[in-house]
């Protein structure tokens, strides 16, 4: 691809409590299109989105997003991070999480609206967190990213929970966000969310094990299904 | 560091804290009500309640926002909203700074409640001005503040959290000065409790209280100012960007 990176990784090296989690991990993450992070739970997917966004310590090796080291200034106001656990203040009302995270960034209040309609959360501004749904919960977590109109969104695991027909209106929302030229990183431990992404990073054990669109990985494996593919690409790693 | 964030961070907080019923009736209400319990403990002792009532409203706050502080820092930390704060444009000191402005607030709301009800009802009388205690009392919840937000850090559950109050709040209490007077403890209590902030704020107190507003007043006043900033320093190096 020609356009440049928004996010290159060059022999990220995280060690976590005495053992390797990523050994050296190197990958290229492009604008304008939807990156799917696939691999089992405890593949060091979430590790190496916490070194993206830069609130990971790691051991060596290089995270350039946007031009800048990760976690530099600049980068705080351009960088969206959804962690796996909604981390939004369960006794303050949609709004009021909103409100503060739009000060926090400094985007004018009259995001909230958008952002709140963007998670389908209309008519729940004035519920309290704690009173809502996992999934609900979840949702405030996005909006809370989306308030800053990100370059780069990091999203780990956003769908877990979430009924199907809200799952399939987040990915419209995902691939919307990366037609406007944001670069979407997007874990999953399903298979069928592949299915949904313009490129595929593939982990296992903390290493990439292939990356390609959905496409490429198919014709590459001779397998129709990505769950095959990821089987035989895991087993010739 | 920006006003707009800091402020943001205290408006954010007393929300939290205003629709917590229940912390706010338990802040502004229970050191009234041990100050009643307090003057009829020692019914008929006049003295005794003049002397030690007024510094009490000035320790109250210091004891309610350490609690309250370590405990919300943890919260933080446990469902990640401190990880969420640390990749936005938020510097340490908005959120240092945002929480010492809310629980100053608080102080403010709990400290007058406080000497209201001692002077007004239970017919408290301090030769020092009434205002003065107040004002200290805010100094003291800021000093709990700052030391609730470091040690926040070293807890894991909130049960740890909630046990670091007897553990660091109650020694500093016993030594300060409030039950016995500091040189008739054994020399090496009198001399560790110089090395702690609350005998401090409890000799301003106390002189506040005689009306004893002199210089050392001033050193007193100043040294828990010292300890205010230095467990802020000392809170904000627990604050980590990256974390493992």
């Amino acid at each position: 691809m020609s356009a440049k990176p928004s996010l290159a990784i060059r022999d990220l090296r995280v060690r976590r409590g005495g053992t390797l989690v990523l050994p050296g991990v190197s990958v290229e993450i492009q604008p304008g299109i939807v990156t799917g992070l696939l691999g089992p739970s405890g593949s060091g997917k979430t590790t190496l989105m916490r070194a993206i966004v830069g609130v990971q310590i790691v051991e060596s090796g290089e995270v350039t997003v946007l031009g800048a080291p990760a976690g530099s200034p600049e980068n705080r106001r351009r960088v969206g991070y959804v962690t796996q656990a909604p981390s939004v203040y369960g006794d303050l009302t949609v709004r009021e999480n909103l409100h503060y995270f739009s000060r926090v960034l400094g985007v004018p209040t009259a995001r909230i609206e958008e952002a709140v309609t963007v998670v389908d959360l209309s008519g729940h501004e004035d519920q309290v967190v704690r009173t809502l749904s996992g999934g609900e919960r979840s949702r405030v977590s996005l909006a809370s990213a989306l308030l800053g109109e990100p370059d780069v969104l990091v999203l780990d695991e956003p769908t877990v929970g979430l009924d199907p027909v809200l799952r399939r209106d987040l990915w419209r929302t995902f691939h919307a966000l990366a037609e406007e030229g944001a670069a979407l990183l997007v874990s999953s431990h399903v298979m069928d969310e592949a299915e949904r992404c313009d490129e595929l990073i593939l982990m296992r054990e903390g290493r990439i094990v292939a990356t390609g669109s959905p496409g490429e990985l198919r014709s590459r494996t001779g397998q129709d299904d990505l769950e095959d593919a990821f089987l035989a690409l895991a087993e010739a790693a | 560091m920006s006003p707009r964030i800091t402020f943001a961070t205290a408006a954010r907080v007393l929300r939290q804290i205003r629709r917590d019923h229940r912390t706010l009736a338990l802040i502004v209400v229970v050191p009234p009500v041990l100050l009643t319990l307090f003057k009829y403990v020692f019914y008929g002792q006049e003295e005794t309640f003049n002397r030690v009532a007024p510094p009490m409203v000035g320790l109250f706050p210091f004891i309610s926002m350490f609690l309250v502080t370590s405990i919300a820092m943890l919260r933080e930390r446990t469902t990640g909203t401190l990880e969420r704060l640390m990749s936005l444009p938020l510097a340490k000191l908005d959120l240092l700074l945002g929480y010492g402005i809310a629980f100053a607030a608080l102080a403010v709301v709990q400290a007058t409640v406080t000497a209201l009800v001692a002077f007004g009802l239970l017919g408290l009388d301090s030769q020092g001005p009434a205002w003065l205690i107040v004002l200290l009392a805010v100094a003291n919840a800021l000093l709990g503040m700052a030391l609730g937000l470091f040690v926040s850090a070293f807890a894991q559950t909130e049960f740890q959290a909630a046990q670091f109050m007897p553990a660091f709040v109650l020694p500093q209490i016993l030594l300060c000065g409030l039950l016995i007077d500091r040189e008739q403890m054994a020399r090496g209590l009198e001399l560790l409790s110089n090395l702690l902030p609350l005998t401090y704020a409890y000799d301003a107190l106390a002189r506040a209280t005689a009306d004893d507003l002199g210089r050392q007043l001033v050193v007193d006043v100043a040294v828990v100012g010292g300890a205010i900033v230095l467990a802020l320093l000392l809170g904000a190096t627990t604050l980590r960007r990256r974390t493992t």
